[in-house]
């Protein structure tokens, strides 16, 4: 018998880094993106912050998107 | 140069009726949850996993270069068992689908191919130490590991957002679900179409209608994509059910964090080389994502009957396959035995599903207990 626990643990490893990563960054994108109508109340400069705040978190996650389709697609490698 | 004697048209069909179920099993791996929280409408949902299913098996050139990655014999191995193999894998996963249970498609193939290896060629054929490696360790493994980083994700979300607006951050998990169940239909095509592109083309060469080292014909590609393109988009309706409203009470950031573990675990695992469950892996996060959302109800009755099918696959696989083996290694009157009897029980399932069928206008009600057990007298 022959398995691969390293493997097993690197799996676990770096799913569970990566996972959480993505979940929180897009979380904390969609947190200042549900704030940002405050800037209806007259503080604009906030409003501005957040919705920036906002649109970095989404391009994060979507350049982890891009490499995760980028492994899966074995044309790119 | 061989030819197609009616035993390779044989494999060749069950080979691709086996992709269908394959496709309609696991529909519900990427888009349950995005139809439970409405961040699809089902027909959509479906359609978008099909379609990436279809351009997943296009895309992938890393066909299955074994018929069962090492679990049986290869050289013990005729065109009469993979057809039985077949055969047991097509009858359980029906068998698992009318009971609208997620189980894995590949434990399926796997153990029919095993009952029909050991009928046929003895138990010598089996590979026991490459099952305990290629299928009980992962299947141990997935759930949890799936289920932790669902746990702490979802945990995380709910911190996260509670101080913004509940109909925005609804909004905004609910759009990147989208994201995160295409990602899952496309790594599901890449992966599933080629274990039928495999059976199909190791059969070809053992026919010799193929040389030894050649690759999939084009229209072995293009009718594995299609077959189990068609299979998800057709939706295997009861197992969305059971996964998008039947395990937990999923909304849209518990959806999300669900897809997202599912997929940083599939891929993770495809790229470092260890070998998990997608059914198993995506079952396991959405529980998790059903435990990290405080006072989420988790029906922890579908879940241990869900495991109950998970130990059952197998084995009850091998049997079909075993079964199937004995009378199919009979020669041609056989394979047609064979044939007929799994049209039939086919056909009896889908008669028993139509009792109380569940489509895109009905997949999100709650599932009921008097559904259950009717379901459990008719079979």
């Amino acid at each position: 018998m022959n398995v691969k626990w390293s493997a097993l643990g690197e799996v676990a490893v770096v799913a569970f880094a990566v996972g959480v990563a993505i979940v929180v960054i897009f979380a904390v994108g969609v947190l200042a993106w549900s704030v940002r109508p405050a800037a209806d109340t007259g503080r604009d400069r906030d409003g501005t912050l957040a919705t920036v705040a906002a649109g970095l978190c989404f391009l994060a996650c979507a350049l982890i998107v891009c490499y995760g389709i980028y492994l899966v697609v074995p044309q790119f490698h | 140069m061989g030819d197609w004697s009616f035993l390779v048209v044989a494999v060749v069909i069950t080979a691709l009726a086996f992709d269908f179920t394959n496709g309609f099993h696991d529909t519900a791996n990427a888009m349950a949850t995005s139809i439970a929280t409405g961040a699809l409408p089902p027909r959509i949902a479906v359609l978008i996993s099909g379609a990436l299913n279809l351009v997943g098996a296009f895309l992938s050139t890393e066909v299955a270069k074994t018929i069962s990655g090492g679990i049986v014999d290869d050289s013990l191995v005729t065109p009469a068992m993979i057809f039985a193999g077949l055969v047991g894998a097509i009858v359980w996963n029906l068998v698992t689908w009318v009971f609208g249970l997620p189980s894995s498609s590949s434990h399926a193939l796997f153990g029919g191919l095993i009952g029909a290896v050991w009928v046929g060629a003895g138990v010598k054929g089996v590979h026991f130490s490459v099952v305990t490696e290629k299928i009980l360790i992962p299947a141990l493994a997935s759930p949890l590991i799936a289920g932790v980083v669902a746990v702490t994700s979802t945990y995380l979300a709910y911190v996260i957002t509670r101080r913004g607006r509940r109909d925005e951050v609804g909004r905004g998990f609910r759009a990147g679900q989208i994201a995160s169940a295409s990602l899952v239909s496309l790594a599901h095509g890449t992966n599933d179409a080629q274990k039928t592109m495999g059976v199909i083309t190791l059969t070809l060469i053992s026919a010799g209608v193929l040389s030894h080292g050649s690759g999939p014909p084009w229209w072995v590609v293009t009718m594995a994509g299609l077959a189990i393109a068609l299979g998800t988009y057709i939706g295997g309706w009861r197992i969305i059910r059971t996964m998008g409203k039947g395990l937990a009470d999923i909304e849209s950031p518990q959806g999300f964090a669900a897809e997202t573990s599912a997929t940083t675990v599939i891929l993770a695992s495809s790229h470092l080389g260890f070998a998990l469950s997608t059914t198993q892996v995506c079952s396991g996060a959405i529980l998790g994502a059903g435990i990290g959302r405080r006072l989420a109800e988790v029906r922890w009755s579908v879940a241990g009957r869900m495991v109950l099918a998970w130990v059952f696959t197998l084995p009850a696989a091998a049997a079909v396959g075993g079964l199937a083996a004995a009378v199919a290694e009979q020669g041609t009157a056989g394979i047609v035995v064979v044939l007929v009897a799994a049209i039939a029980i086919a056909t009896g399932i889908y008669a028993v599903s139509r009792r109380d069928p569940v489509h895109a206008a009905n997949v999100n009600d709650q599932p009921t207990a008097a559904v259950m057990s009717q379901a459990t007298t008719a079979a």
